[in-house]
């Protein structure tokens, strides 16, 4: 049924499919004037920040094949950095943006190298523990992060003379960077380097007999995975307005983890939907909150059961896409599929 | 002079000694073999060249330079091109992104070059061509080993290593493989060739090497070694 869907809709004529996308792409855009609850958009904010960070994760998880669950301390290094700069340092919000971006970046190397020479649980233990002691840090480095008490009254940022308050405000933000993550990383993965990922996760010996230096492209995997993680972290904080240390607890580690297991790993949709699908259920189970850990856990077990690639990554799911991050524009059929 | 020189080289795994000091050299044009029963270490000896392992002793030339240390991509810069045993192609990739990968050592990359080397990959091996678009992981046995051949093209090396080839597949599968291996040759790159097939790898090489518990037992050309005595009884079964 999908097959014969998708079939439909790549056989229509451009101009139509470009109608539809440029449709839907208004609609996306004025999203806030028609719901004006901030609880709504409160809730669509986050799942367009999750995809920005689950997505990183998987770039990391899910193309190379480390398996890495400290996002969380990548998420706070970011946020932290605007936090700090913003509001002790008056630094306009739009400089901090890039700075917390790289210095992501760079921390994401620096726990790279240790875990050169590892490979699966061990590497995973190591970034759960730089995850934990980036928390640790911020909880006791007073001078810095205000310790347990955190950063108050993180100033909004401002956009052509506007201040960005609402939720329907940071909605374009947090949109503009989900989308421009999707499509440079789209750009990436299909380029020398995404391959050369992509091979580090199929099978590093045969990679390293092509010539693919693993500690480089680990390297650089980490930095882009870390980068993007620390500029959703340098939204998140005026957005949110104050930040501490409870934040960026393991819980919030795994919960990012999810979202990628969920969605399918290994593929560029699969963060966008585990994003939705993680979200929407934490508000639905908010009456039941006690055991909304539990049910995630179950969640997570089911799915490794019966679909471990996750809702997207299976062929013969209906988002189905190859898991070689092939073309974006080609899957949405905006762009032809090259043959020979 | 050689193209590729390997002298006393000895190699450890812990206790076990895998080489124990082997001497071999491989000249500009010509089809090497190794041949050896299982545990020989002849994997051992290809792995080496590619840098994949760590040599106790000894030293490898190639180009008239040293790369006993060198890393494994620097090695594949350089021009050796290694085709793992067991083909271990990129299941996940379609059969034209595999052939992408194979690009990444190649120190002359453009983007016309590279099509070109797709182009002739094609040429050589037009199965392949049929399946582009198709994962990896889902071609046959022979199809695999055409695509982990046709990957190691991609950087133009040259000296082709090729470990195994043969491995689980049909016999007539297999003669193909070793016809396009002469083709390959013909278009001046060197190959290295590691085979159990011993009958079928001493017909096309120019000179093969009998590697028995890591010495080398016994050197000569193809055809000579293919009517010794020794040789026969312990690897061609008459």
């Amino acid at each position: 049924m999908t097959q014969t869907l998708k079939a439909w809709f790549s056989d229509l004529p451009k101009a139509v499919r470009i109608l539809i996308f440029g449709l839907g792409a208004v609609i996306i855009l004025l999203i806030p004037r028609f719901l004006t609850s901030s609880y709504i958009m409160g809730i669509i904010c986050r799942i367009l920040l999750y995809i920005t960070l689950a997505g990183s994760l998987n770039v990391i998880n899910g193309y190379t094949g480390q398996f890495s669950i400290g996002h969380a301390g990548f998420f706070a290094v970011g946020c932290y950095t605007t936090a700090i700069l913003s509001s002790n340092y008056a630094w306009d919000f739009w400089f901090t943006l890039p700075i917390a971006g790289i210095l992501t970046a760079i921390i994401g190397l620096l726990v790279a190298l240790p875990t050169f020479r590892m490979t699966g649980i061990y590497l995973s233990i190591v970034t759960l523990g730089f995850s934990e002691i980036i928390r640790l840090i911020a909880l006791n480095w007073t001078g810095l992060t205000g310790g347990p008490l955190g950063i108050k009254g993180i100033p909004a940022p401002q956009f052509l003379g506007m201040n960005i308050r609402r939720a329907g405000d940071y909605y374009y933000i947090f949109l503009l960077f989900a989308v421009l993550f999707l499509l440079v990383t789209n750009r990436v993965l299909k380029s020398r380097i995404g391959r050369a990922w992509i091979s580090i996760r199929e099978d590093q010996q045969a990679a390293q007999s092509l010539g693919v230096e693993l500690v480089k492209y680990k390297a650089m995997n980490f930095a882009y995975g870390a980068f993007w993680a620390g500029l959703a972290g340098a939204i998140y904080a005026p957005y949110i307005n104050y930040v501490d240390s409870n934040t960026f607890t393991l819980d919030e580690g795994f919960n990012i983890l999810s979202m990628a297991i969920i969605g399918g790993m290994g593929t560029l949709g699969g963060p966008v939907l585990g994003s939705f699908v993680v979200n929407i259920l934490n508000e639905l189970l908010r009456p039941v909150s006690a055991y909304r850990l539990v049910v995630y856990g179950l969640l997570i077990v089911v799915m490794m059961w019966i679909r471990p690639q996750g809702i997207i990554g299976a062929s013969d799911s209906m988002l189905a896409d190859d898991r070689t991050g092939a073309d974006l524009l080609e899957r949405l059929g905006l762009k032809k599929r090259r043959t020979a | 002079m050689s193209l590729l020189t390997v002298e006393n080289l000895v190699v450890d795994y812990g206790h076990i000694h895998a080489l124990l000091g082997i001497n071999f050299h491989v000249d500009e044009g010509e089809i090497i073999t190794l041949i050896g029963s299982n545990g020989a270490g002849k994997t051992t000896a290809l792995m080496s060249i590619s840098g994949m392992v760590k040599k106790t002793e000894g030293k490898i030339t190639f180009l008239g330079q040293d790369i006993t240390v060198m890393k494994p991509h620097n090695i594949a810069r350089m021009g050796i091109s290694h085709v793992p045993e067991g083909r271990k192609i990129f299941p996940e990739l379609t059969v034209d992104e595999n052939l992408k990968v194979g690009t990444i050592a190649n120190p002359r990359y453009e983007k016309q070059r590279s099509l070109e080397a797709r182009d002739r990959v094609y040429t050589l091996f037009p199965r392949l061509k049929e399946r582009l678009n198709q994962g990896g992981g889902t071609l046959s046995g022979g199809e695999q080993q055409m695509l982990a051949i046709g990957r190691g093209l991609m950087m133009e090396p040259k000296l082709l290593i090729l470990d195994e080839p043969s491995l689980g597949l049909a016999p007539n599968i297999v003669e193909n493989i070793f016809e396009l291996i002469t083709r390959i040759r013909k278009d001046g790159i060197t190959i290295l060739l590691v085979e159990q097939n011993a009958s079928m790898a001493l017909s096309v090489a120019d000179r093969g090497y009998v590697l028995e518990t890591g010495k080398i037992s016994l050197e000569g050309s193809g055809e000579s070694l293919l009517v010794n005595e020794e040789v026969r009884r312990a690897y061609l079964g008459a």
